[in-house]
Parts: C-alpha cells; structure tokens; sequence
C-alpha cells in the first residue's frame, strides 16, 4: 500500500493540490496525446501531406 | 392474421391427402382430430404431429418463406419467377465503376497532395475550359497544394471584376487569394451555347454528387470507347459505358502528355485521370484529413473511456453479484 499512501500524502490530501494536478494532468495529456496521434499520422502518411512537399516549392526561405 | 388461424386448420388439409396413403398416419390423423388441442396430446407419434400442427412451425415457414423471396428480390432486384421487360439494358443504366486503391482509402491516410498538385494543373489546363469549381478560391490551395506566393501568382493572372470605385464606376483588378475561381462562362445559358446544350456541371462537389464518387469520375475520363455495333449515337455525343444512358456530350478529353508535369511524372491518361480526381475529391472533402486525425482521436479517447466504464461497473457490481441471500426464519417465540 506504498505507492496508495504515497499517491494520497503527495497529490490528495490537500485539495489545492489535488485540483491543480488534476488541471496538470489534463493539459499534460491533452498536450501528449495531440503529439502521439500527430507522430502516428505523419509517419503513416509519410511523403504524402503537404508538409513534406512544401520545401520543393519554397523559393526564398531567408 | 396467424393469431386467429385455429391450430388445427393445417390438420383438415393433411388429413384428405394422407387418409389414403398409409394406415399408420391415417391412425394417428384420426387420433389427432379427434382431439381438440395439441399440446394435450400425449405419445410418441403426436411429438411429430405437434411439431407439424403448431402455429410456431406455421409462423415461422411463412416467415421463411417471405424472407427469402424478399431476399431474392433485394439480390436481384425483381420477385423469382416473374419474368420482366426492361427498356434498358443494364449496361446502359451505366456500368458500375471498378473500386480503385486510392491513396486516401484507408482510415488512416491523407490526401496524396502531390497528387492534389498535379490534378490542379490538370484541372487548371483541361478541365477548367469548360467546367466552373466556384466553391474553390485560391486561398484554399494555400498550405494543400501550393505555397502562399505561388497562391497569390496565380490569382493574379486572372483579372476580375470589383468596385464601384470613388467615380460610382465598377473596375477590374487583378486577383487576390480571398477570390474564387474564376467560371469558364458568365451565365449558364453561354455554358450550354458552348457546349451543344449541354451544361458542364459544377465541379467543386462532384466527387460527393456522384454514385461511385472518386471511382466513376475516374472510370468515366478513362473510359471513352468505340460504341458496340448497333448502338446509336448523335451527332456531338460520345459513347462512355460508366455514364448513364451511355452517351455523353463531353469528348474524351485526357490524352497521354497533354500537360507536362513540374515534378517530372510522366503525364499518362490514367495518371492525369487519377490526379484530378484526388485534385476533385479534394475539393469535394476539405476537411478530409483533419476529419480522419480527429477521427482516429475520438476512437482511441471513445473506446478507452468505454473500457474504463466497464471495469466500473464490473467492480461495483462485483459486490452484488456475488452475496448470497439467507433466510433465516423468525424463532417461533409463541409459546404454546
């Protein structure tokens, strides 16, 4: 019951805590899972998107 | 209807094809009818009888039966049996297109934009002498197909027309990104003038109005063929198996290096035919990719909240399934 009792004194006990790593969290994942899903994407659409494309047509990139 | 059908209606009709045939069943018919109600029959021969009699056997033959006339008539579009007259033969109802392996078919791929590139400059050299994509301004090309300088040259070719100016007087200017593409003709009665009263349609969403989508457009630019013997074509009409009615105003238009491609692919039919098909789905589905990535966000998020909702309910429920119920009667505190 370690990590339960760890979990409780770290981020549940006082509720300013718990709120704002509650709110943490959620931007963290949001942030993390917009990035996995995008990396998945572009890998599986390698050469396709227009972003791979767009440096053949860029005349001045100063 | 069933319902009010008396279970024994089926009985009175066995019974005069059978009374002769062997001694055996007419025994056991003559057993049946005289009772009244099946079920309260009892042996071995009355299991087959009910089986026969019921109004479960009764319903559900029916039910057989007009499911799979039903079915055949979905699979073949006409009741078995019946013979029919058509005007038209299937073929020229329009032959349905082959489906084809375009590169944004699968749930997780993106339009090929260079592809989308190339179908423009078909478009743009071919198409758009007849046809309008008046849903389409340049700014929608920017960050799909062409950078925003490249966006804002070829606006600028095309003059178009603006105002009123500070003299009350309209002026022309040359594009911007916010217009849209210019219409080969300025009225529909000048397209069907141009074109032997026939309209060249909108392409902006032709790829969603058509049956077949991305695989007809594509068929139809490919498959211009000589009309089979004895089929009729008037002047100014072409022959196309995949169009409706078999003849088509429009010519065969695509033809191996009618445009040369900046990227150096070889400008074959089926290639420029592929292209400006993406180039039209595009048109058609702007949203296209975004829609699939948001797509395949919502499944990954959807499905983990499902799992995590049935765990709960199993953990919750898991008390309750799980106790037993124990009576204990009440002492007998009455003493006698």
């Amino acid at each position: 019951m370690s990590f339960a009792n760890t979990f409780y004194n770290a981020l549940v006990k006082r509720n300013s805590v718990y709120v704002t790593s509650i709110f943490a969290g959620a931007f963290a994942f949001g942030v993390s899972f917009d990035l996995g899903v995008s990396s998945f994407w572009d890998n599986w659409n390698k050469g396709k998107q227009w972003k791979d494309l767009r440096a053949k047509y860029v005349q001045d990139e100063e | 209807m069933l319902s009010r059908l008396p279970a024994s209606s089926l009985q009175s009709l066995r019974l005069s094809a059978n009374a002769h045939s062997s001694s055996l069943l007419t025994t056991t018919v003559r057993n049946v009818s005289r009772v009244r109600y099946v079920s309260s029959n009892s042996g071995a021969s009355s299991g087959a009888k009910s089986f026969l009699d019921s109004r479960v056997t009764l319903a559900s033959a029916t039910l057989f039966a007009v499911g799979s006339v039903a079915w055949y008539t979905h699979l073949y579009g006409s009741l078995p049996f019946f013979g029919e007259v058509h005007a038209n033969s299937p073929a020229e109802e329009g032959l349905h297109p082959q489906p084809y392996p375009w590169s944004h078919n699968g749930l997780f791929d993106s339009f090929d934009h260079a592809s989308i590139r190339r179908g423009y400059q078909v478009y743009r050299e071919v198409c758009a002498a007849c046809h309008s994509l008046d849903r389409i301004a340049w700014r929608n090309l920017v960050g799909v197909s062409h950078t925003a300088d490249e966006g804002k040259a070829l606006a600028e070719e095309v003059e178009y027309e603006d105002g009123p100016n500070d003299q009350g007087e309209m002026f022309q200017r040359p594009g911007k990104l916010s217009d849209y593409m210019p219409p080969p003709y300025p009225n529909e009665e000048a397209a069907r003038a141009g074109n032997g009263g026939a309209l060249p349609p909108d392409l902006s969403l032709i790829v969603k109005a058509r049956h077949g989508g991305p695989d007809y457009i594509f068929s139809l630019l490919t498959g211009y063929v000589d009309p089979p013997a004895g089929f009729e074509i008037r002047e100014g009409m072409n022959y196309n198996p995949y169009f409706p009615g078999n003849a088509i105003s429009m010519a065969r238009v695509l033809f191996d290096g009618l445009v040369e491609y900046d990227d150096g692919t070889p400008a074959t039919t089926s290639q420029m035919a592929k292209d400006v098909t993406t180039f039209l789905n595009w048109a058609s589905e702007p949203e296209h990719d975004e829609r699939k990535k948001a797509g395949l966000k919502a499944v990954i998020l959807f499905s983990a909240l499902t799992a995590i909702s049935l765990y709960i309910k199993r953990f919750k429920w898991s008390v309750i399934k799980s106790r037993k119920i124990i009576y204990n009667p009440p002492a007998d505190k009455t003493h006698h």
